[in-house]
């Protein structure tokens, strides 16, 4: 199987190389855009900066690419938020794939209001958070709750395409999925046993439209 | 919920694990490689490498050694020791680490944080302190391994290494580092009033130690060396215990991955 993991300025792509080493899988990390176009399945990572990392894509005409991929696509953190129409963050257009906006935690934690005799919530959320209402083959063989590993600032909202769920002050969307996209909050590659069950689910049984 | 996390700590000097006592009196602890997959396996929710010679002896952190471990962990891994610009970062991420910490170099030039958080985000960025309470009841900051004494106040620091773009502080106190009679919590409650998370560091020795330092420091984690190193509290003990005092962790008895 042809495995690509989008190389481009906002991604720390060797863990995800290493965690799929560990699972005996190879993968390609490229910007080309044939080879990301014939590739079996796509990983699209990202840690960093919404605006600057769509500035990027758009210079080289990535986020096209991506839109009109057919195979499946796995985006990461930031590359799920990059999925989403929109960004709080600097106010950043996206690619679109999802609807779902992507809003600061801080902003929304105020408009939620903070349960009384608690502590305010730190952000970015750093940490091990435990997931629910799991669903579509990504999250086959792993059980409500299962605890994932977060970093983040910003979040989707939950919306048609959320496939999993966390909690942070208010429910969010912790993956969402439409057609051969899929997208994870959470670090798969980094989130011990539950995390490479749901890379393995990627690559195993999510099927190749 | 976000639960609170345990990070062993590799303090690595020339390859080995090692561990002193008030930052003296180091002692060997085994292979880093081993004791972080094990660890990894136990249920440690990160993993910290610190190379400890690399300030002092102004030494690189063993890139090669850090590439090892990271293959053979699914967890999250910061790496530290002798990191003094983006360059040094750009290696150690291509090396497997997930983020950074920096401290004798960030406090000599505090430009160094800006730089880093804005190429590769706060997340990237731990900032850590050690500390020593002085008879005057201050918290002063201390550079080079714990050999350099600043007039610098450990909380006034922390802060402005916040708001210059740090994602986490790591903060050891040298008062009970080694000595396993506690963690300091007093500072780490101040520190915990700061945005970021807070990893406290330094005297745990007992199950007890974590839930003080949980409950009454508040520190979103707890970091230990030579308890977890020398097996006198195992990962999945420590985490049963803290669950069962209601201290939200990542413990899953009935774990039915298939791994």
């Amino acid at each position: 199987m042809n495995i690509v993991i989008i190389k481009y300025n906002a991604g720390n792509v060797q863990s995800v190389l290493y965690a799929l080493e560990r699972m005996g899988i190879a993968a390609t990390v490229t910007d080309d855009h044939e080879k990301i176009r014939s590739a079996d399945k796509v990983i699209f990572p990202g840690v960093g900066e919404a605006s600057t990392a769509m500035q990027y894509l758009r210079e080289r005409k990535l986020d096209q690419v991506l839109k009109d991929l057919h195979r499946p696509v796995l985006g990461i953190c930031l590359g799920m938020q990059l999925m989403c129409a929109y960004s709080e963050e600097n106010n950043t257009a996206c690619i679109g794939i999802f609807e779902e906006k992507v809003r600061h935690f801080s902003a929304a934690h105020a408009d939620v209001g903070q349960p009384a005799g608690e502590e305010p919530l730190k952000v970015p959320q750093i940490g091990w958070n435990n997931i629910f209402h799991l669903k579509t083959p990504l999250f086959r063989g792993v059980h409500e709750n299962s605890y994932i590993y977060l970093v983040h600032s910003y979040y989707a909202a939950l919306g048609e395409h959320t496939i999993a769920t966390a909690h942070y002050g208010l429910d969010f969307s912790a993956a969402l999925h439409k057609e051969n996209f899929y997208g994870v909050q959470f670090h798969p590659e980094k989130s011990a046993a539950a995390g490479a069950q749901v890379i393995r689910n990627f690559i195993e049984l999510v099927p190749a439209i | 919920m976000l639960t609170k996390r345990i990070i062993p700590c590799l303090d690595v000097k020339e390859g080995r694990t090692v561990k002193g006592v008030n930052f003296e009196n180091i002692r060997d602890a085994g292979d880093p490689v081993e004791l972080g997959s094990f660890y990894a396996q136990q249920g440690a929710d990160e993993l910290v490498f610190l190379d400890i010679t690399a300030t002092n002896e102004k030494r690189k952190t063993l890139r090669e050694l850090v590439s090892r471990v990271a293959r053979h962990i699914n967890i999250p891994f910061t790496v530290g020791g002798g990191i003094s610009s983006v360059e040094d970062v750009v290696a150690l991420l291509q090396n497997g680490a997930d983020k950074i910490s920096v401290n004798t170099s960030a406090f000599k030039s505090p430009q160094l944080i800006n730089e880093l958080a804005k190429e590769f985000g706060s997340q990237c960025v731990v900032l850590a302190i050690d500390t020593r309470q002085e008879a005057d009841g201050n918290w002063y900051v201390y550079l080079n391994g714990g050999r350099v004494k600043t007039e610098a106040d450990c909380f006034r620091w922390a802060k402005e290494g916040v708001d210059r773009g740090a994602g986490e502080i790591l903060l050891t106190s040298m008062n009970h580092d080694g000595t396993k009679k506690g963690f300091a919590v007093d500072i780490t409650l101040q520190l915990a009033s700061l945005s970021v998370p807070v990893i406290a560091s330094g005297g745990g020795g007992t199950m007890e130690h974590f839930t003080d330092v949980f409950r009454q420091g508040k520190a979103d984690a707890a970091l230990a060396a030579s308890i977890f190193h020398y097996k006198e509290i195992g990962i999945p003990a420590l985490k049963q215990y803290l669950q069962q005092q209601g201290i939200v962790v990542r413990w899953e008895s009935n774990e039915n991955f298939i791994c």
